[in-house]
């Protein structure tokens, strides 16, 4: 139906309630911008194309990181620059939706310029508006990549200079360079005719969206009166006359019919489908009755440290394996150098029922203290009433909290009697398992074939060994 | 004989932000600043009640969603709904 009236597009919600403060019905722009000019024509398109309710728009940041107070769309507000990614997930988990990544100049072609050239790469099924004015605005009129040769900014007060800042960035000429992308234009809002051309680019990129046909990208070169510190119609002029003989307009790319809906495999997003593919069961599938567990062990926040190569992160992920059979909520946490073996490694697990909050130990309410520096880096840490194992064959200090339980075990030693070093985890294992009550030797055996998938019987023989060694030790001199 | 009343363009006077853009694109230089302030203290563009043909560039070139609205020439009153 041809329209009679000319008035607020349906693609804005009635009154911004979002919006904080008391004006509900303006948006924050200053005078003149740019950016309620293309909200106008977006906000019109998705309206004529029928598509309000079926589109999700990812806010950036800058000035239009509010957008999403106006547009009556579903909307995610991404970190700095990475509006493409957030719109790469969100389009590939609602594949019938329309995705719009509306991005400025700083966003897009500094901080995010790699998220958005991977995005076209990809050849993602969103839109991207990428509001061009040449400066920074939000952040009070800085230099863009966009910024043209010789433009006075707050950081470029002698104007931009290309020796040390560089040459401005085109965009659509680095986008078009790609195999992937559908259509590629850019537009200006500087005076009318340009206005109604955006306008039937904008719609052109939503109509392609909303068939699915793949990466859409338009430039609008726009204005930003408050950070060229010039009249809203002054800076339409200034558009005019210094942006466009550098920013060429016109279509780079425009795949016509050629284009293609491509279908992508759905991620799974359901926890309980994800469970079920892993053939994991939802429910607490409880293999061991718990033991007599004293109180002080019940909820465990435990540090294992030392070198690299002792076993540590065995050490944690056997912990929390076993402690899974019995029913409770465990993480495990590594933290580790670049280096495979040598360096210093530790790892942080908590075992316990209900939520685990932070799975960091910071304060540990056990430390298994591999060597000497584990011992003086993490022994502070630990909360008073605590428990401390250490490895008393090569810890030779002793320890000097007082209000904690100290256990030395000569967990290194022990494991090379049962001839093989790398046992020691299980023998810590096994240390655990005597100390707090929570473990039956006879269960962590059972569960070594699991633990140990893959390696040879004699190897999980000599585990269940050290285990019942790190067992019998602590039972027999503590 | 279309009523002169339309084609027309009507500006939400409180939320015009005088930026000017409207004024400068109107071909027909039927909208002016008010000498008069809104509540926010923009001097608002306002229609001088003749001359607009409803070209709709007004409302394009506007950046604030609700502030003009304008009537085409193919309004009639009495066929809206």
């Amino acid at each position: 139906m041809k329209k009679t009236i000319l008035k607020k597009p349906k693609g804005f919600i009635d009154v911004y309630k979002h919006k904080a403060g008391a004006e509900k019905d303006r948006t924050h722009y200053c005078p003149g911008c740019g950016h309620g000019i293309l909200h106008k024509l977006i906000a019109e398109a998705m309206e004529d194309l029928d598509i309000v309710d079926d589109t999700i728009l990812i806010s950036p940041v800058g000035c239009s990181v509010f957008a999403y107070y106006y547009f009556d769309t579903g909307n995610f507000q991404a970190a700095h620059g990475r509006a493409p990614a957030v719109a790469t997930a969100t389009s590939r988990a609602n594949p019938d939706k329309v995705v719009i990544s509306y991005q400025g100049d700083g966003d897009l072609a500094a901080i995010g310029g790699n998220n958005i050239i991977q995005a076209a790469n990809r050849g993602e099924n969103i839109v991207v508006f990428f509001v061009n004015n040449a400066i920074y605005g939000m952040t009070g009129g800085q230099m863009a990549p966009t910024t043209l040769e010789g433009q006075v900014t707050t950081t470029t007060p002698y104007g931009r200079n290309t020796d040390t800042d560089g040459y401005p960035m085109k965009m659509c000429e680095v986008i078009s360079q790609f195999t992937a992308p559908t259509y590629v234009e850019r537009v200006s809002l500087h005076d009318a005719p340009h206005i109604r051309k955006t306008r039937a680019a904008v719609r052109k990129a939503l109509q392609n969206a909303k068939e699915r046909k793949g990466f859409q990208f338009v430039e609008v070169l726009s204005t930003c009166p408050s950070g060229w510190k010039m009249d809203p119609v002054k800076s339409m002029e200034w558009v005019k006359e210094k942006m466009l003989p550098l920013y060429p307009l016109g279509v780079y790319r425009d795949k016509g019919d050629e284009a293609r809906v491509i279908n992508r495999p759905v991620p799974i997003m359901e926890p309980a489908t994800v469970w079920e593919k892993l053939g994991i069961s939802a429910d607490a599938d409880v293999d061991f009755p718990r033991g007599d567990v004293p109180e002080q062990y019940k909820k465990m926040s435990i540090r294992v440290a030392g070198f690299g190569g002792q076993g540590i992160m065995v050490t944690g992920q056997a912990l929390a394996s076993v402690a899974l059979e019995y029913g409770y909520n465990v993480s495990w946490l590594p933290s580790y150098g670049p280096e495979m073996r040598g360096g210093t490694a530790n790892c942080s697990v908590n075992i316990q029922d209900g939520v685990i909050g932070a799975a960091e130990a910071v304060k540990p309410t056990m430390l298994l203290a591999m060597n000497r520096p584990s011992l003086e880096k993490f022994e502070e840490s630990v909360v008073p009433g605590g428990t401390l194992i250490y490895n008393s064959t090569l810890i030779d200090i002793e320890p000097t909290r007082t209000d904690i339980k100290v256990f030395a075990i000569p967990i290194t030693g022990m494991a090379d009697e049962l001839g093989n070093t790398r046992v020691q985890s299980l023998v810590n294992i096994g240390a655990y398992a005597a100390i707090t009550g929570a473990f039956r030797v006879e269960d962590i055996v059972s569960l070594l074939p699991k633990l140990f998938k893959g390696k040879k019987q004699a190897i999980i023989d000599l585990n269940a060994k050290a285990v019942k060694a790190g067992f019998d030790f602590v039972k027999e001199n503590f | 004989m279309a009523d002169a009343k339309y084609p027309r363009s009507e500006v939400n006077l409180d939320k015009c932000k005088g930026c000017g853009l409207c004024i400068a694109a109107c071909p027909k230089k039927v909208l002016v600043f008010s000498s008069k302030l809104n509540s926010k203290g923009y001097h608002y563009a306002e229609y001088t009640g003749t001359g607009c043909v409803g070209c709709g560039n007004c409302f394009y070139n506007c950046p604030e969603p609700d502030a003009i609205t304008v009537y085409l020439r193919n309004y009639d009153p009495e066929k809206e709904v």
